[in-house]
């Protein structure tokens, strides 16, 4: 008897769960990994907004893991409406599978990146190994955290800002900067698969001597763990990385949400929405939201993946794949 | 005689035997046949010579050395606490022995991906073994002893559930007769007790090394994921979905499946040897 | 002169003298060991999750997402457990009570779960059902959803879980031998009256014991799961998902701890409920 009530009951909860939800709007954020705390702060205020205009309800879903790894998700399935990856490849994959259209680019403002970040460090209290800039990092008594760049797109930026710094450094000669770059993969303790979890390690495990990560997520862990009085580094120069989001349009269609998922987009352009990311400690390309806090984010030297690498095509074919520099260095 | 009844077999008599096989191979098929044939498909797709490379890459083969060691390790602890375990359980009479054995199966009911939770947070520096253990030099989270302990943890009630049956069916008389003739106990238990379990024993340690080769959940926790260094087989296969890379993780997932299959090949080997000598002892 | 029989029987008291010592400490080396290897882990998760007191503990437990985790990892193991336990039965019934070509590798190939990682499992269901898996471009024009949501999980616990309910039951069935079954049949019963009347009052408690441990590990399947789950919170995280991704949320020190003492809970139920099944099964 019961098990055939189970089974009814079961029954009862698929039909439930796969039933279209009425007059009420709903999209799946699928992002990356560190982005839990900053879309809890959005979400809520833009269903405000968009009930406000619209009078309809929407609920928003999350799903967070590395950025590479939730391409890879949506292309075998995982029914996203927007994305909002740190990596510009992670929406081209997705193009390749036929769920973005190929203007991606052109469809939001500023290639569809509403805002930007840069590798950062983030020292323990007094900052005792002295750490103050990439070049430190390969000093043999120092312990550097930061995630696997085979599957997160914050610790590929971290690999490509280090490359780029060392090219910089040596006149652009690879050998050397390469050699550079196995030296900070061996002063690594632990490659976790995401940001989070590297945070993790740092802050809560207390491993290593620093925690390489984007800017925002140094501001919010040294708020986080006020007690533990970690010091954020900026170094001369790092990696401007753009944040890209898109609507996965085929998903969207699919799913009736093609209009609240551009709205939901376009709308972290506007200033409310800029100001909540500015909060979070991104930088934001709103002048006026960007002026208002300028004080807590120090100047520094970036440089593109374009001016440093040639782009993403380039750094894809010659460093992310298989047998490539990366993968090379990585197995030293 | 016997060829001849065997010829003449008489018709089976208790129904349901198309119910069942047709119920059997169905549910076999489509849960568990058919998802491994696509496993096998794809790494039969990725062609002799790319399936080497992936299985033979320096990450590959260090994940696979290190997954080896660690469950070999695991394997060899789980072999002496599961001796003693069942031993104990079997033999000794006191109180607290109901719990004792209630115990043994915590790490097959527990989840792994708790059992990795809490073993790591255990053996971290500022947890209740980490810290004295970190104070006299033993790095135990993000190294090698974090992945043999939490295979150990995840396999442990192999062994003491395979050895404990034997030992309980064991005829008390052999030993006291051995006993009487003036054996010591450390004799009684080489040249009786041991040669009695020593199938039963080996199945278990067998099963208990499959399960740890494949354990993820509570390795993934504490291993700290270091390539070639505490980046178990598993993982690695985890990371080459992740990167995108399916033909590298067919790869290396065959490789596991190969490795599993084997064991269990062993294990029923050992198994049929216990049921054998169980019988025949009786 | 010391007789013979004084000598063996002063070697016995010897004998069973330094005999209480090693029992004692085999005794004490299993309790420690125990308590080190597994008792310890157990209670630092309750000391964690109770480390701010109840208020706090209770509030992790009960956020939506949290909630929504319990009752999804239910579901499936509401769904999962009745279809293995009818595997299970099936399974012991055609290779316990009838020979056949194959009968062998039949016990092989239900065994296979047993012993591959769930990872594997998940990346088998991927490679089949995902977008660009063999299946894909069938289920994609037939609108039909199976990965990174219920289906998907059910699907992939189903496998990891198929053993657990046959291997308990067909070592009893093969030991009760078929001849009151067929003793059963002869008299005239008819096929589900000799099951249901004379084979499973001796496999009940077996079954029960089988579906125990299919339930327990059904509920705490993370590996396998996690490669077709899609880990939305509130909507594909099941409870181990769940207590993995609060671990590695900012300010959740009790949250993850909390979640995974649940889960800790239903174990312990687990095994109590093995314990007294198997304290009323007629030992054999």
């Amino acid at each position: 008897m019961s098990l055939i009530s189970n089974l009814r009951a079961a029954a009862a909860v698929l039909v439930l769960s796969t039933a279209p939800a009425l007059a009420q709007d709903k999209i799946l954020n699928v992002s990356y990994d560190i982005a839990r705390e900053l879309f809890e702060a959005l979400n809520p205020v833009f269903a405000a907004d968009w009930k406000a205009k619209t009078g309809r309800d929407v609920t928003i879903d999350q799903s967070h893991a590395g950025s590479s790894a939730q391409a890879r998700a949506v292309l075998e399935g995982l029914p996203a409406d927007v994305v909002t990856f740190n990596q510009e490849t992670d929406i081209d994959t997705l193009v390749q599978g036929g769920l973005v259209p190929e203007n991606w680019r052109e469809l939001f403002p500023n290639g569809a990146s509403p805002y930007y970040s840069l590798p950062a460090f983030l020292v323990r209290k007094d900052n005792p190994k002295g750490i103050k800039d990439w070049n430190d990092l390969t000093r043999e008594d120092v312990k550097v955290v930061f995630p696997n760049p085979r599957t997160s797109g914050n610790g590929r930026y971290t690999y490509l800002a280090a490359y780029a710094y060392a090219l910089d450094a040596n006149g652009g000669n690879q050998e050397e900067a390469q050699e550079f770059i196995t030296k900070l993969f061996a002063n690594v303790p632990v490659f976790d698969t995401g940001g989070r979890a590297a945070t993790q390690t740092f802050a809560e495990r207390e491993i290593g001597d620093v925690l390489i990560t984007f800017e925002a997520e140094t501001a919010g862990i040294a708020a986080q763990y006020a007690d533990k009085e970690f010091v954020r580094v900026t170094p001369s120069v790092s990696l401007f990385a753009a944040f890209p989001v898109a609507v996965v349009a085929a998903n969207a269609e699919k799913n009736g949400s093609t209009e609240v998922s551009n709205a939901y987009l376009s709308w972290l352009y506007t200033p409310e929405a800029q100001k909540i990311l500015a909060q979070n400690h991104y930088r934001v390309t709103d002048a006026s939201v960007a002026a208002e806090f300028k004080e807590s984010l120090p100047e520094v030297k970036l440089v593109t993946v374009n001016e440093a690498f040639g782009g993403w095509a380039k750094i894809r074919e010659e460093h992310l794949s298989e047998g490539g520099i990366l993968e090379t260095l990585f197995n030293n | 005689m016997t060829t001849a009844s065997a010829r003449i077999r008489p018709k089976r008599v208790l129904p349901g035997f198309t119910l069942s096989l047709g119920t059997t191979l169905l549910y076999l098929t489509v849960i568990i046949l058919i998802p491994i044939a696509a496993l096998v498909l794809t790494g039969a797709g990725i062609g002799w010579e790319r399936f080497l490379r992936f299985v033979t890459s320096n990450s590959a083969l260090n994940a696979f050395r290190v997954t080896l060691v660690a469950a070999g390790i695991a394997t060899l602890i789980n072999a002496f606490y599961g001796l003693l375990m069942a031993w104990v359980l079997t033999r000794y009479e006191f109180r607290g022995r109901v719990i004792l054995d209630g115990l043994m199966d915590i790490p097959f009911a527990l989840p792994t991906a708790v059992a990795g939770l809490a073993l790591t947070a255990l053996f971290s520096a500022n947890g209740w073994f980490g810290g004295p253990l970190e104070a006299a030099g033993f790095q135990v989270v993000y190294a090698l002893p974090g992945i043999i302990i939490a295979m150990a943890f995840t396999s442990i009630p192999f062994v003491v559930r395979a050895v404990q049956p034997v030992l309980e069916d064991l005829d008390p008389a052999i030993e006291e007769a051995a006993k009487t003739l003036g054996a010591t106990p450390w004799q009684v238990f080489y040249r009786v007790i041991l040669p009695a379990i020593l199938p039963a024993w080996l199945g278990g340690c067998t099963v208990s090394m499959a399960r740890s080769l494949g354990e993820f959940g509570a390795v993934v926790f504490i291993a700290g994921n270091l390539p070639g260094q505490t980046e178990i087989a598993s993982l690695l296969a985890f990371i080459r979905i992740e990167e995108d890379n399916y033909a590298g993780a067919a790869a290396i997932a065959l490789v596991l499946l190969c490795m599993a299959l084997l064991l269990l090949l062993l294990s029923n080997l050992f198994q049929i040897r216990a049921a054998r000598y169980r019988e025949g002892g009786k | 002169m010391i007789s013979a029989e004084e000598q063996i029987a002063a070697s016995r008291h010897l004998a069973t003298k330094s005999g209480q010592g090693v029992q004692r400490f085999l005794i004490g080396l299993a309790v420690v060991l125990t308590a080190v290897m597994i008792v310890a882990p157990l209670a630092y998760i309750f000391r964690r999750a109770f480390a701010d007191g109840v208020g706090p503990y209770w509030a992790a437990i009960t956020t939506p997402d949290t909630l929504h985790a319990i009752w999804l990892t239910v579901i499936v193991t509401i769904v999962v457990v009745p279809v293995n336990v009818a595997f299970g039965i099936a399974v012991a019934w055609v290779v316990a009570r009838f020979r056949f070509p194959g009968r062998g590798l039949l016990m092989t190939l239900v065994e296979i779960p047993f012993s591959i990682s769930p990872i594997i499992a998940g990346i088998c269901y991927l490679l089949l059902y995902g977008r660009r898996g063999i299946l894909g471009p069938f289920l994609q024009e037939h609108n039909i959803t199976i990965l990174f949501a219920l289906p998907g999980i059910i699907l992939v616990t189903m496998f990891v879980t198929a053993p657990f309910v046959a291997r308990e039951v067909l070592p009893l069935m093969l030991a009760k031998g078929s001849e009151q079954e067929e003793a059963a049949v002869t008299l005239g019963a008819k096929g589900w009256q000799v099951f249901r009347y004379v084979t499973l009052p001796g496999i009940r408690w077996a079954l029960l014991y089988g579906a125990v441990l299919c339930s327990a590990r059904a509920v705490g399947e993370f590996g396998g799961v996690s490669v077709v789950s899609g880990r939305t919170r509130g909507q594909t995280n099941t409870l181990p998902l769940q207590v993995e991704q609060l671990f590695n949320d900012l300010n959740t020190g009790v949250a993850a701890f909390a979640a995974a003492s649940t889960l800790t809970v239903i174990a312990i139920i687990a095994l109590f409920a093995k314990a007294l099944l198997q304290a009323r099964a007629p030992h054999n």
